[in-house]
């Protein structure tokens, strides 16, 4: 008993990384129609210049995390202004390769950067872990957790409520009817980067203090996030918070009773069962349009 | 209000429309009426600024729409409702709708907004009806008055409709001429394309009749709707008489 929960309380904060992460792929992928596959090295930037901004610089939490959302998500914006935009003609499959491209620069301006270490910082709040029922609960997952909840309902109430949101989700129903209605529909596009890596920012900004942030980090948490968001389902974001946790429950449940080499192959095990079964994903819309 | 002098189109290295000139006064309904292929379409995603690929001559009110995008015509006053209709499915008609007044919203034009959503639902009492439901979910007759609606919302000057009767009911067509017609009162301009070329010279004031890329024919409505060339061609009437004469 005591085993599971401790298990179920790992997977949960890993769980809600995965989350944050697949919602960054999931609301660019449905406002660009757009796989980025250097999602994962944002998060890396997220947690490495939190580690900077707040050991090396001295920042404290709140201004640290602050910046470094901006600095990431404005990354993603100079990379879609310079990458994707240029495209004379943007076929999906070479903007998506131009992604892969872009994670093996990203990930060697890091190495350049901060270098091959590894570096780890305090957690949020400097408290003892809580002990329930014998099972030991990190602080930061309470923080992560809280974060996760945060921007959902931010999220949620952006695509609901406000125009922008709205004029988002008609360019990813419609690029050209956006277009001629008189959304700027390239304003719209550079948005959405803005938001999916600022949202890859905070998730590595999140577990900068609960793992080692190195230069490589990226591209493991990026495809776990991938194969999170396939699997609640692409595009949409109940779908991403789904398959996160889902994803991250069965990751350590897998770790914790099988092996603990399974670890990272539950992700991809979990990702090929979707795409056989039921490849819209488990709550997405049943008209997926690739892959 | 609309000046178009020989006007050349491209997709990549094929002209799709061969040097057109044609012009639209305000208060006007103009209609374009030809087969497909016949850079009927083509014309109007030039002038709402989709397709850049043109060269020669195209002002609206007295300002040229060289290197406009879409959004800025829609500002300078001209809106498109498309082929196909092309309403956003999965969201609500309202939203549709608001989001046709998207440049309104930016002018800060809030109250102009509430104002335009009830008058164009006067217009098409149907939207009032369902402005809850995604638009996906209604008739195809319906998504067209929708689509006209949410062009309305930016307030233009001069309305391109593109084949708004594609596809519906004779029944439905008719009403969505007759709103064609209430718009001309209310002092919109109106380019209208169409297959139906008799519904479309019924309501027009002047007509232009394309084929391959260029104009084989213009003139008043009612000259057109009599011309030979144009019954063989595109009404289908009289087709024995043509060949007997």
């Amino acid at each position: 008993m005591q085993e599971i929960l401790q298990y179920l309380f790992s997977g949960i904060t890993n769980g809600a990384i995965y989350a944050v992460i697949a919602l960054g792929f999931s609301m660019l992928y449905s406002s660009t129609d757009l796989i980025n596959f250097a999602h994962g090295e944002f998060v890396m930037l997220g947690a490495l210049c939190m580690v900077s901004l707040s050991l090396g610089m001295g920042f404290s939490l709140l201004p640290a995390f602050f910046f470094t959302v901006l600095i990431v998500a404005a990354a993603g914006m100079i990379f879609e202004r310079l990458a994707i935009r240029s495209v004379r003609h943007p076929e999906p499959i070479v903007l998506i390769i131009i992604t892969v491209g872009a994670s093996i620069f990203l990930r060697g301006l890091g190495m350049l950067v901060w270098g091959k270490d590894a570096y780890s910082m305090p957690q949020f709040w400097d408290l003892p872990p809580i002990d329930i029922a014998g099972a030991r609960l990190l602080p930061q997952s309470i923080w992560i957790l809280l974060i996760v909840t945060a921007l959902t309902v931010g999220l949620q109430i952006f695509y609901r409520k406000t125009l922008t949101g709205k004029a988002m989700i008609a360019c990813a129903v419609n690029k050209k009817a956006a277009w001629i209605v008189g959304i700027p529909f390239k304003w719209m596009v550079l948005l959405a980067f803005g938001l999916a890596t600022g949202l890859g920012a905070v998730a590595g900004a999140s577990i900068a203090p609960i793992t080692m942030s190195s230069y490589d980090m990226g591209t493991m948490l990026g495809l776990k996030g991938f194969c999170a968001a396939m699997l609640g389902g692409l595009g949409s974001l109940w779908g991403a918070i789904l398959g996160g946790f889902l994803l991250g429950i069965l990751e350590a449940m897998g770790v914790g009773f099988v092996s603990s080499g399974l670890k990272d192959a539950t992700a991809f095990l979990l990702l090929l069962l979707v795409l056989y079964v039921r490849p819209q994903g488990i709550i997405g819309a049943a008209d997926v349009k690739r892959f | 209000m609309l000046r178009i002098r020989n006007l050349k189109c491209f997709y990549g290295r094929i002209m799709a429309v061969k040097g057109v000139s044609l012009s639209v006064n305000a208060g006007e309904i103009i209609c374009l009426i030809g087969a497909n292929g016949s850079g009927k379409t083509t014309l109007l995603s030039a002038a709402c600024g989709l397709l850049a690929s043109w060269t020669g001559e195209m002002e609206f009110e007295k300002k040229s729409l060289k290197g406009m995008e879409p959004p800025a015509v829609v500002r300078s006053g001209i809106s498109l409702v498309p082929e196909g209709r092309m309403v956003f499915a999965p969201l609500s008609v309202l939203d549709n709708l608001k989001l046709g007044a998207y440049t309104m919203y930016k002018k800060k034009a809030v109250s102009a907004v509430e104002k335009d959503l009830e008058s164009v639902m006067n217009l098409f009492p149907i939207l009032g009806q369902r402005y809850r439901q995604p638009a996906g979910t209604l008739s195809g007759g319906e998504q067209q008055m929708l689509a006209i609606a949410r062009a309305l919302m930016a307030r233009p000057r001069l309305l391109l409709l593109d084949e708004p009767s594609m596809g519906l009911a004779p029944l439905v067509a008719e009403k969505i001429m007759e709103a064609i017609t209430v718009l001309r009162s209310r002092g919109l301009t109106i380019v209208l394309v169409e297959q139906n070329a008799l519904a479309a010279l019924e309501v027009a004031d002047r007509g232009y009749v394309f084929e391959t890329g260029s104009v084989v024919l213009q003139g008043a409505a009612d000259e057109l709707l009599a011309d030979k060339d144009v019954k063989r061609a595109y009404l289908g009437k009289d087709y024995g008489d043509f060949y007997d004469a």
